[in-house]
């Protein structure tokens, strides 16, 4: 072995290879504990601006997030989890953790209306996502009965601007509370479905869901 | 400019290295506070942080400060003891060798441990480091080769002196 003449990358590498090696058990306990921690102080100090936990669902994983106001987004996969809380960061705020206790209730509700034995869901909800005619179509949603649907003229209509029916079109493809605001019960007037966030297919599941309970 | 990422992302992708500099640092037992207060400040700065700034650098930045900080606070409560406080094993534990590396780390003096840990561990430039712990990137740089020196004798020599049987 040769004596100091320089200290190479590789000599550097293999030195400190313990400390780049992939985690341990050991080091991913530590980590969780930490974040568990993390969270909580953030919580007392009020450094949080948005907590989210994924939750399985029928219509596959389900992103739930919130603020110190209520829910805030509700994402299926096919919105792209990872793209929702990047535009959450610039929208509301980049202070986002994982705090799954956080949105426990909101899991809950969930699970209860997928095994049908929820009917209206009671939690607080952070509207700031949405403006004007949109924030006045997705209010008037929840007065649409679970089972039942309208047409989209039929909202455009309740929401007070009869002719603006392509927007309630818009306002529910960029609903940012499916689910909890029921823009699936709203359909086209010929009683064909129409677009949804979630993909035709998962509208259909949830309407099948609600006739049948 | 590259946007804010969420800070879930920061601690996902930094949160290990930045575990790994605090034990290097502050030794095992006090390794997760610093952690946690690395984070918790980084948190609530995070806003204000420039958009496409060093990230790594940034939070090593904070560490360097919360160590200090907690030494500090460690040294003004601490009273003696008849046994000295449980020390960190010096023999190697027969898992990955990664606690017998940080506890050689962390016996360097401090200036050393804290080049050899900000830029082996964290992969700071000794420029970055210079900014951090004060001095000349050369300083900086001298203070790492004299704890990567020394650091090689103390992992060499069980190697040396324990011999196989």
């Amino acid at each position: 072995m040769s004596i100091d003449t320089g200290f190479t990358d590789a000599d550097a590498a293999r030195l400190f290879a313990p400390a780049t090696a992939p985690l341990t058990t050991a080091d991913a306990a530590a980590l969780d504990r930490l974040h568990q921690r993390l969270a909580e102080d953030a919580r007392s100090k009020g450094a949080l601006d948005v907590a989210y936990r994924v939750v399985d669902s029928p219509l596959g994983k389900l992103l739930l997030a919130a603020t110190e106001q209520g829910i805030v987004r509700v994402a299926f996969a096919l919105e792209d989890h990872d793209a929702v809380l990047q535009l959450l960061a610039e929208k509301v705020s980049p202070r986002i953790l994982r705090v799954p206790a956080r949105l426990d209730a909101a899991a809950r509700e969930l699970d209860e209306y997928f095994a049908g034995t929820r009917r209206e869901f009671d939690l607080p909800l952070d509207f700031r996502l949405s403006r004007g005619f949109r924030l006045s179509v997705l209010q008037h949603l929840p007065h649409i009965a679970y089972g039942r649907t309208e047409s989209y003229a039929e909202v455009a209509q309740a929401a007070g601007s009869p002719r603006a029916v392509r927007a309630v079109g818009t306002a529910c493809a960029t609903n940012p509370l499916p689910l909890i605001v029921p823009c699936h019960r709203v359909v086209k007037s010929d009683g064909s479905f129409g677009g949804y966030l979630g993909g035709t297919e998962a509208k259909r599941t949830l309407l099948s869901l609600e006739a049948a309970a | 400019m590259e946007p804010r990422k969420p800070f879930e992302a920061i601690v996902q992708e930094h949160g290990p290295t930045v575990l790994r500099v605090c034990r290097a640092v502050l030794g095992p037992h006090d390794a997760e506070d610093g952690w946690s207060e690395t984070f918790l400040s980084a948190l609530q700065a995070y806003p204000e942080l420039p958009p496409g700034a060093n990230v790594e650098a940034w939070l090593v930045t904070i560490a360097h400060r919360k160590a200090i900080d907690l030494v500090r606070s460690r040294n003004r409560r601490a009273v003696p003891v008849e046994e000295p406080p449980e020390r960190h094993s010096r023999l190697g534990i027969p898992d990955d060798g990664q606690a017998e590396l940080l506890d050689a780390v962390g016996q360097l003096p401090p200036k050393q441990r804290q080049a050899v840990a900000y830029h082996y561990l964290a992969g700071l430039p000794y420029k970055d480091i210079a900014a951090i712990v004060g001095g000349t990137p050369d300083a900086a740089r001298r203070a790492g080769a004299d704890g990567i020196k020394a650091l090689r004798t103390v992992l060499a020599a069980p190697l040396l002196t324990g011999g196989t049987p």
